[in-house]
């Protein structure tokens, strides 16, 4: 069964149509890549998916449910995570909130439990802390459980990121641009998380990417947008060898 | 450098990090219930400094940790100090029954207030919920039967289940009584899920939201809860001043919590103590100046001759005679704070124990600002 389903998907800001038509499926267990020049709209796929934007027209299903139009909180709770392009991360708090609130659509206490904090309310905490270290183990996150956001490098900060969606328990993961501004082997790492997140927890991903030797060794599906509107889908190769695709890179 | 060794995750979960710092709470606990016996003069400004940390607490709450900044504070205030008035001496409920009244009525309307709350962020939402406290003022100062309007209306003593509580030291300890309560209830929710969804908010909604924060029920709970806790310090400051009138419940009261929280430091509930500590202290101080100030200068300028130091009194004189001293001196202290220390007493406490305890490896990046309150996503 397919897990995401956009139909016809359209935005429009203004006269600018920042989303023309755009059609793909993403099956369970895959890893699915959008490629485009800046300002094809790769994220605002991603956006509307999270339902920070509304869909002008066109049709988002998961699971075979319509969340075109979903209230934006309902997401997480529906298993679709993600990661933002410029870290959306709290630089004063540390590592372990930042887990912990991924596991806030698994919340079960009242508000008047948590004012007295009644045992329930602790075998809560425990049993979040718990699904919070499974993650940490994970992506090797231990020496960096207590440090402030703004101690940590840039490379770890995208992998917290990535910790605190995994929190949630996804079965869809957004990761937009998992290696901007990470170095060689930093992206490197990446590639195996994302192997990895795919293989051993069965979760599958789409992202958005621009690290091409990335996008070809994770990804089994890639799609190629220009100017909002889909110009290839295939396999990684088969993307990258299409004309239209190196036409929207390099001109001509 | 102190590390606390944590074996089981329940030492994450503690009120207090260690047995060290669980020693100082300690102390500062016995000091607080031996003071009326040291220092039996001031125990009613003391109350006074209780009763501000109750509402330090209700505003620290709101724009401390779920960033949504009120100047309405001193309506809520006013809200829970009418309606327990009106319930104890019209109604004649029991004490208890008509605090808890009081608070849950006050709590209502801060969820009123919430509710167009969620479509404002930044500086619309404090101009809101400013225009919200001079209505109430306003109603206050109207609704007759309740209020009594302008005349104002007096207050009893409290009495608890059939006790009196009309001396200093009774009443200092059921202040006291109130603030820690209110301290542990906030400390508890701040360590559950609902604590870290405000705070989720104050640093960005939209992250928030996508790890599936429902921004308008929690915007909504804490300007509830945040009211609320107003409710109960009103109740007692009703009692505090023992006479309600409505100009008490001025826009200048709702800057002062404002100048507690920002003082004090944003997003903490130590900055709301040492925030109380400040504004409570503050008049008592300025008050002692004028009395002293002309003579202390008149002194010092006397060294130089007779004439200079007449000179010299008169002048300080003048100038701590005026009228408007006290707010200027506030506003005066809001801006420094706001220039220097952003982040408070508070903030700057931590500071140094960063500073000591990580030498050499201090560095200031650690907390330079992600977010201000005038950035333009703030006033969306």
């Amino acid at each position: 069964m397919t897990l995401l389903a956009a139909d016809g998907l359209q935005i429009n800001f203004g006269g600018i149509k920042a989303l023309d038509g755009v059609s793909f499926t993403v099956e369970p267990g895959q890893v699915f890549t959008i490629i485009g020049p800046n300002g094809a709209g790769k994220t605002t796929i991603f956006n509307l998916i999270s339902r920070i934007y509304d869909a002008t027209s066109g049709r988002l299903s998961f699971s075979g449910e319509d969340i075109t139009w979903v209230p934006p909180h309902e997401i997480a709770r529906r298993g679709i995570a993600r990661t933002f392009q410029n870290i959306a991360l709290f630089e004063h708090a540390t590592v372990l909130p930042h887990l912990l609130l991924g596991r806030h659509g698994h919340r079960r206490s009242r508000f008047v439990d948590e004012l007295l904090f009644l045992p329930r309310v602790r075998q809560q905490e425990l049993a979040h802390r718990e699904a919070v270290e499974k993650v940490i183990d994970f992506l090797d996150l231990q020496p960096h459980r207590d440090s402030l956001i703004a101690n940590l490098s840039y490379g770890v900060r995208k992998v917290v990121e990535m910790a605190r969606a995994l929190c949630t328990e996804p079965k869809l993961l957004l990761l937009d641009e998992p290696s901007s501004g990470l170095s060689v082997e930093e992206t490197e790492g990446m590639a195996f998380w994302i192997q990895d997140i795919r293989s051993l927890l069965g979760i599958t991903v789409l992202m958005v990417e621009h690290n091409m030797s990335l996008v070809s060794t994770v990804s089994d599906r890639v799609l190629a947008l220009n100017y909002g509107r889909p110009i290839a889908m295939g396999t990684a190769r088969e993307v990258q060898e299409h004309p239209d695709v190196i036409k929207a890179y390099l001109g001509g | 450098m102190r590390f606390a060794f944590k074996t089981i995750y329940d030492h994450d979960l503690g009120l207090f990090c260690d047995p060290v710092q669980r020693r100082w709470y300690a102390a500062l606990l016995a000091a607080v219930l031996l003071l009326p016996l040291a220092w039996p003069d001031y125990l009613s400004d003391i109350s006074l400094v209780f009763i501000y940390g109750l509402c330090g607490l209700s505003l620290m709450v709101l724009a401390g940790f779920t960033g949504l900044v009120s100047l309405g504070h001193a309506a809520f205030l006013g809200i829970g100090a009418y309606a327990h008035v009106f319930f104890l001496q019209d109604l004649g409920l029991p004490w208890v029954v008509s605090v808890a009244l009081a608070a849950a009525l006050t709590a209502g309307a801060g969820m009123l207030v919430g509710l167009p709350a969620l479509r404002m962020t930044g500086v619309y939402l404090t101009i809101a919920t400013l225009a919200f406290a001079l209505i109430i003022q306003e109603v206050f100062s109207r609704w007759e039967h309740v209020t009594h309007g302008l005349k104002g209306r007096p207050v009893d003593k409290p009495v608890i289940f059939g006790f009196s509580l009309a001396s200093e030291t009774a009443f200092y300890f059921l202040c006291l009584a109130f603030l820690i309560g209110g301290l542990w209830l906030t400390a508890n929710v701040l360590r559950a899920p609902t604590g870290r969804a405000w705070v989720a908010i104050r640093d960005s909604e939209i992250a928030a939201q996508s790890m599936g924060v429902h921004l308008a029920r929690y915007k909504t709970l804490a300007f509830a809860y945040s009211a609320g806790l107003m409710g109960a310090a009103g109740a007692l400051f009703a009692h505090r001043i023992g006479f309600l009138a409505p100009d008490i419940f001025s826009v200048l009261l709702s800057i002062q919590f404002l100048l507690m929280v920002v003082v004090g430091g944003l997003g903490s509930l130590h900055g709301a103590l040492y925030g109380a500590v400040f504004v409570a202290m503050l008049p008592v101080l300025i008050s002692e100046m004028r009395d002293n100030a002309p003579q202390w200068i008149g002194h010092l300028g006397g060294v130089l001759g007779k004439d200079a130091g007449a000179a010299a009194y008169l002048a300080v004189e003048r100038f701590v005679k005026q009228p408007g001293l006290e707010p200027g001196i506030f506003g005066l202290i809001l801006v420094l704070f706001i220039l220097f220390e952003p982040l408070g007493v508070y903030g700057r406490w931590r500071k140094l124990h960063l500073f000591f305890s990580t030498f050499p490896l201090y560095k200031r990046a650690t907390f330079r600002r992600q977010k201000t309150y005038m950035r333009s996503e703030r006033l969306r």
